[in-house]
């Protein structure tokens, strides 16, 4: 039997993980949402910045948080390229094409990371500190990262819902051509939006780089998770994704702590399978 | 203020409109009438930048509209109130005014267009929290009509304003049309509903398969015995 302690650091655990998990879903579901295609390389392109956040920190000293500014610059950059030299040329064909185009770039991004900075396990090692509260040990890092996913998804949620340019993101997301017709250029919405999901992948970067190395082969850890989390939330749904972090990431921090982390994935991914069965439409779909 | 000349346009190998030529005088207002599938949408998509002509040209205000995108035409001036009024339903009422006043000449007067929008449609201000696809259809009619002059345009175009509304609606939404009318602006609509508005507007063009086929006063228009017997059911 487990003390219920443990279960108890697993849980929150779970729930810090959740923010950096829902993080990566908000940027990933924002662009499907507006654009209409899955950015399979997403996290691909988080494991691009966190290379660059690694070196900044390691090979040129600059500060952390400076190089985490870096990467999230590095993100918004990255976000601009996919949209404007893969997904632009292909817009309006199948959706297929658009999937096999950004799953290209994945392949692409993984050998050239592998050829560039081989097959090592880099991590910046900040040494920071463990916080025990009441016998639970919580470490630092993971409670930074937590605290800046939650401010990121709050300052996203404010930029769609309170600007001019948040909400034509959401209104070319229903009706393109009306958005036409209100004068908005539909490309410089897609842009913005890409520019927003990048940048939010380079943040994301920083702050995974705080708690895990980085390899060529991180997107392959991450991208899947990430990618399941959307479909269980609903693709394009934002709310859904956001609750669909918190439960996967509590069934793998948990389920780690009763049996093992690989037992935690099984479950997590047989409780995706048994809920697309049940929600097809998503956690938060209305109707079947 | 507009003048439309030779205009031939279709989609893919389909010719919708031929030859049509047709104009807009400062603080008018001009119908197009005509069967469904005559080009009446096309016409006004042709307007509106969203279908290139093949061939013609077009003009606003002296300036040549000709090829120019629908993002950049409603800077000129000319707000079009789409087909099926095209409103965003996830969006409440306010955002979707909002959106209306996208341009940053119309942002800088969004209060002051907001509170004229919602003193000539009041309900609209009564539901501005509410999602604007759960409005009633007059509701999302006047929405998109509130929406376009958000832009604060010279030229409204309205496509089919009464479709799909129920006859009470109907009267309504035409009494609605002819009080923004009074607030000065332009108007070209397209409307099968050919009695209603051709009490409503000073000119009108009868349009059929492509073809402008008669133009005129809206009155004498309306004695034409062609046009009763074939439009107006008397």
């Amino acid at each position: 039997m487990i003390e219920p302690i443990f279960l108890l650091e697993a849980a929150l655990n779970g729930l810090l993980l959740g923010g950096v998990l829902a993080l990566l879903a908000l940027g990933l579901n924002l662009i499907f949402g507006v654009l209409d295609v899955v950015w399979i390389v997403y996290v691909d392109l988080v494991m691009m910045c966190m290379y660059l956040v690694y070196f900044l920190v390691t090979g040129s000293g600059w500060p952390f948080w400076l190089a985490g500014l870096a990467g999230i610059g590095g993100g918004v950059v990255l976000g601009c390229a996919v949209h404007l030299l893969i997904i632009t040329p292909i817009l309006t064909s199948a959706p297929i094409n658009q999937l096999l185009a950004t799953g290209g770039l994945l392949f692409f991004l993984q050998a050239f990371a592998t050829f560039l900075w081989t097959t090592d396990h880099r991590s910046v090692r900040l040494n920071l500190p463990i916080i025990e509260v009441g016998g639970i040990f919580l470490s630092f890092g993971r409670l930074i990262a937590f605290a800046l996913s939650i401010l990121a998804m709050l300052g996203l949620y404010l930029f769609l819902t309170r600007t001019f340019m948040g909400t034509a993101i959401r209104a070319v997301a229903q009706d393109r051509d009306a958005m036409r017709l209100m004068g908005a250029n539909p490309q410089r919405v897609y842009i913005v939006t890409s520019a927003v999901g990048g940048a939010m992948a380079g943040l994301a970067a920083a702050l995974l780089l705080l708690q895990y190395s980085v390899h060529p082969h991180f997107g392959a850890s991450f991208g899947p998770l990430t990618f399941m989390i959307c479909v269980l939330g609903g693709l394009g749904n934002m709310v859904g994704a956001f609750v669909a972090s918190f439960i996967m990431s509590e069934i793998i921090s948990v389920s780690g702590v009763i049996w093992s982390v690989e037992m935690g994935y099984v479950i997590a991914f047989v409780v995706f399978i048994v809920m697309m069965f049940a929600k097809p439409g998503g956690i938060l779909a209305r109707r079947q | 203020m507009l003048e439309i000349a030779d205009v031939t346009a279709g989609y893919g190998q389909f010719t919708a409109l031929w030859d049509v030529s047709l104009r807009v005088t400062a603080g008018e207002a001009v119908a197009v009438v005509g069967p469904n599938g005559a080009g009446k949408t096309t016409l006004m998509r042709v307007i509106s930048g969203l279908v290139v002509p093949r061939a013609g040209t077009l003009a606003f205000e002296g300036a040549s509209l000709t090829g120019t995108p629908a993002h950049e035409i409603v800077a000129h001036g000319i707000a079009h109130v789409p087909e099926g009024r095209r409103i965003f339903p996830a969006l409440s009422v306010a955002d979707n005014l909002k959106m209306g006043a996208f341009l940053p000449a119309a942002r800088r007067a969004y209060r002051e267009s907001l509170e004229r929008v919602y003193t000539l449609f009041p309900v609209l201000a009564e539901r501005q929290a509410q999602r604007a696809g759960s409005l009633s259809g007059g509701e999302q009619q006047m929405l998109a009509i509130g929406r376009a002059l958000m832009s604060r345009p010279k030229l409204i175009l309205l496509d089919e304003p009464s479709m799909g509304l129920a006859p009470v609606m109907v009267l309504r939404l035409f009494d609605l049309i002819r009080r923004v009318r009074e607030e000065g602006y332009t108007i070209l609509v397209v409307e099968q509903n050919v009695r209603q508005v051709l009490k409503l507007v000073d000119r009108a063009y009868l349009i059929e398969v492509g073809r402008i086929k008669m133009e005129g006063r809206a009155d004498a228009l309306a004695e034409q015995d062609f046009v009763r017997k074939a439009y107006v059911g008397l």
